[in-house]
């Protein structure tokens, strides 16, 4: 069982009208919003939380990508991967990941990812999401019709640099190269594992199951609804003959953690608020350009909620629907461990990456939750699955990353 | 009313099933329609097809027709355009494109000018003006559709395109035949619905309608004033009360415009 810290690196300091005054958090929020003398503490806060996460034990630490927006400050997460290569020792870095389809020509993404694997020592592991409409679409302007088609060839092109040792000619249908040939070339061999963060559609699991790839379900709404898709997942894995390995699957969980179920109430529903009230208010257009998912995905992914009550926006629950219903794990030491045990069998995940800083919280809080995550839960859980061989793992954790002299 | 009839109509040894309706007898005319969808036999069509053979197809990867996965770009969907007229059997042809479907004649009468002998544009795309930019359509509510698309969106003519199905399914449907449209335009013109015409536009020499809506919210006057400048061959006609879809809103004095430069 894998247990990584997961960022995402939030604006804390929208207005407390941002609701009534902007229609989204993402695409045209205006950054007259942005105060650079703030996000330079938030930067250095958020840095010293991951390397924090290193030190204390955490499996993996994980940035993402994400484009003007405040929900999360990471348009360059590889920026973030360099600074933690030679800031943390022993933590994966789970980099989740870099949207292929924006690179162009992709050999930018091998070559970077090469470079992080190489200086944190073979940790690195590359995730190769779509990316959201919101940010693919709209902040970067990819026609939402071949958005996946370019992402599976930014894909192909990418493994093939990273495994062939001479130049090569790629005459694909969005980029055309004469000399591939990338320098430097991953540590890990053949290459770092891949991991793929998908939103429930049954084209995205085949895509993960036919390269034996990790599938990661990123849901703010937590293990109980999140079930639907994993077992879907783990269903579509069964009927191709795959294995049932939990470690074939990666889910995202918040997680507040307090001396007591009562505390976890007063120090964190402020900031768990502010994130579902305002991280999360996306201008529905926005969510879904015409063409990111095909016409079938759309109408598979309707049909179940057709004539039924829409599911409550996640801006009207408070703190106990958030609990009762999972959209986060909160509470004493014991009651999260019981629930954490809870998701994980039910899930069946062997990589869980919990989001222990949420929207406001300060970085004393999130040490908090830190601290007590690993010294009075992690114990409890560790051993889950540990059956199971985790061929999706970085080949370099545990290795010494920085060479000494005599090496 | 005219007679029409829907056909089929297989294009590049059936690679292509073009979904089409057609009526109507005289010149050759074909109706390219906007990024508001594949059209139905409209009062607009009726009109012209009291004059005119009227064709009107719906676009690859909309209202049934296929064959979208063949069309990478602009360019690939114009020969598209120019082997239906072949599969039609037609060598020249009025055509009169809609907004988007403005675009795409446009771009046809660039590329093939022999064969498009008048071209009318109604409040079409394909030019761009960085002090009028055009609005991101593709994100557009139905109550910012209602009012930049029509001068009164409470005539019958808009109520009956805003009507939704009672039956969930039904709705759910029509709602993803709507992302299925825009997602089908996306693929050529998105994000900014710009794609060079200007280079192009010389080579139209053919008599030349221009056609605007005096109240369209999306492709403002500015465009038709823009399309004339540069088409010495042209004439400007402002359709009053009208939005951006004049040919719906007010179908008679749309086609009583078309009528005498068509037969001029």
């Amino acid at each position: 069982m894998k247990l990584s810290m997961f960022h995402l690196m939030p604006y804390q300091d929208l207005p407390a009208d941002f609701e009534t005054q902007h229609r989204s958090a993402w695409v045209d929020l205006p950054n007259e919003n942005f105060n650079p003398e703030l996000g330079r503490q938030y930067y250095n806060d958020y840095l010293d939380e991951l390397e924090h996460a290193d030190t204390l034990g955490f499996d993996g630490v994980c940035v993402n990508e994400h484009h003007s927006n405040a929900y999360g400050l990471m348009p360059s997460p590889n920026i973030m991967a360099a600074t933690l290569a030679r800031n943390t020792k022993d933590a994966a870095l789970i980099v989740l990941g870099n949207s292929l389809s924006l690179y162009q020509p992709p050999i930018r993404v091998a070559e970077e990812m090469a470079m992080l694997d190489i200086m944190s020592g073979g940790r690195l592991v590359a995730g190769f999401p779509v990316g959201t409409s919101m940010d693919t679409t709209f902040s970067y302007g990819q026609v939402p019709a071949q958005l996946r088609e370019r992402h599976t060839e930014a894909h192909d092109l990418i493994i093939k640099a990273w495994t062939e040792r001479e130049p090569f000619i790629f005459n694909g249908k969005y980029n055309k190269l004469r000399y591939v040939n990338v320098w430097p070339r991953p540590l890990q061999q053949p290459h770092p594992p891949v991991w793929v963060p998908g939103s429930g559609s049954l084209e995205t699991w085949d895509w993960v199951l036919d390269r034996n790839y990790v599938y990661c379900y990123l849901s703010y709404f937590g293990y109980q609804r999140g079930n639907r898709v994993v077992q879907g997942f783990w269903e579509r894995a069964a009927e191709r003959g795959m294995d049932d390995n939990p470690h074939r699957l990666g889910f995202l969980q918040l997680v507040c953690v307090s001396e007591t179920d009562e505390s976890a109430q007063e120090e964190y529903e402020e900031h768990v608020k502010y994130f579902y009230q305002k991280m999360l208010r996306i201008y529905a257009p926005f969510a879904e350009s015409p063409g990111y998912r095909s016409i079938h995905s759309i109408r598979e992914s309707l049909r179940p909620q057709l004539g039924q009550e829409t599911m409550k926006a996640a801006s009207e629950l408070n703190w106990k629907d958030f609990v009762e219903q999972g959209h986060i794990i909160a509470g004493s030491p014991a009651t999260v461990r019981d629930r954490m045990e809870e998701a994980i069998k039910l899930l069946r995940v062997g990589h869980l990456m919990c989001l222990l800083h949420i929207g406001t919280m300060p970085k004393e809080l999130t040490f908090k939750n830190m601290n007590l995550f690993s010294k009075e839960v992690m114990p409890g859980l560790k051993n889950i699955y540990q059956e199971y061989d985790d061929p999706w793992w970085p080949q370099g954790v545990g290795e010494q990353a920085i060479p000494t002299a005599a090496d | 009313m005219v007679e029409y009839r829907h056909v089929t109509v297989p294009v590049r040894g059936g690679k292509f099933q073009v979904q089409m309706v057609e009526g109507g007898t005289g010149d050759n005319l074909i109706f390219l329609h906007g990024e508001d969808g594949a059209t139905e036999w409209t009062p607009f069509l009726d009109l012209l097809a009291q004059h005119f053979h009227v064709y009107a197809p719906a676009h690859p990867g909309q209202g049934g027709s296929n064959g979208l996965q063949y069309l990478d770009d602009l360019w690939d969907l114009v020969i598209f355009y120019e082997e239906l007229m072949q599969e039609l059997g037609i060598d020249q042809v009025h055509a009169v494109g809609h907004s988007y479907g403005g675009l795409l004649a446009a771009e046809l009468a660039s590329h093939r000018p022999e064969k498009v002998s008048r071209l009318v544009l109604i409040n079409s795309l394909g030019l761009w003006l960085d002090d009028a930019p055009i609005a991101d359509f593709f994100i557009l509510t139905a109550e910012e559709r209602a009012k930049m698309f029509w001068f009164d969106a409470g005539c019958e003519a808009a109520k009956a395109a805003f009507a939704k199905p009672s039956d969930p399914e039904e709705k759910m449907e029509s709602d993803l035949s709507r992302t299925e449209t825009l997602a089908a335009v996306g693929k050529f013109i998105w994000p900014i619905p710009d794609k060079g015409l200007t280079k192009r536009i010389h080579r139209i020499t053919m008599p030349t309608l221009l056609l605007w809506g005096d109240s369209d919210g999306m492709v403002p006057m500015n465009y038709g004033q823009a399309f004339k400048d540069l088409l010495p061959n042209s004439s400007l006609k402002v359709i009053e009360k009208a939005g951006h879809l004049p040919q719906d809103e007010r179908p008679s004095a749309v086609v009583d415009a078309m009528l005498p430069f068509l037969r001029g």
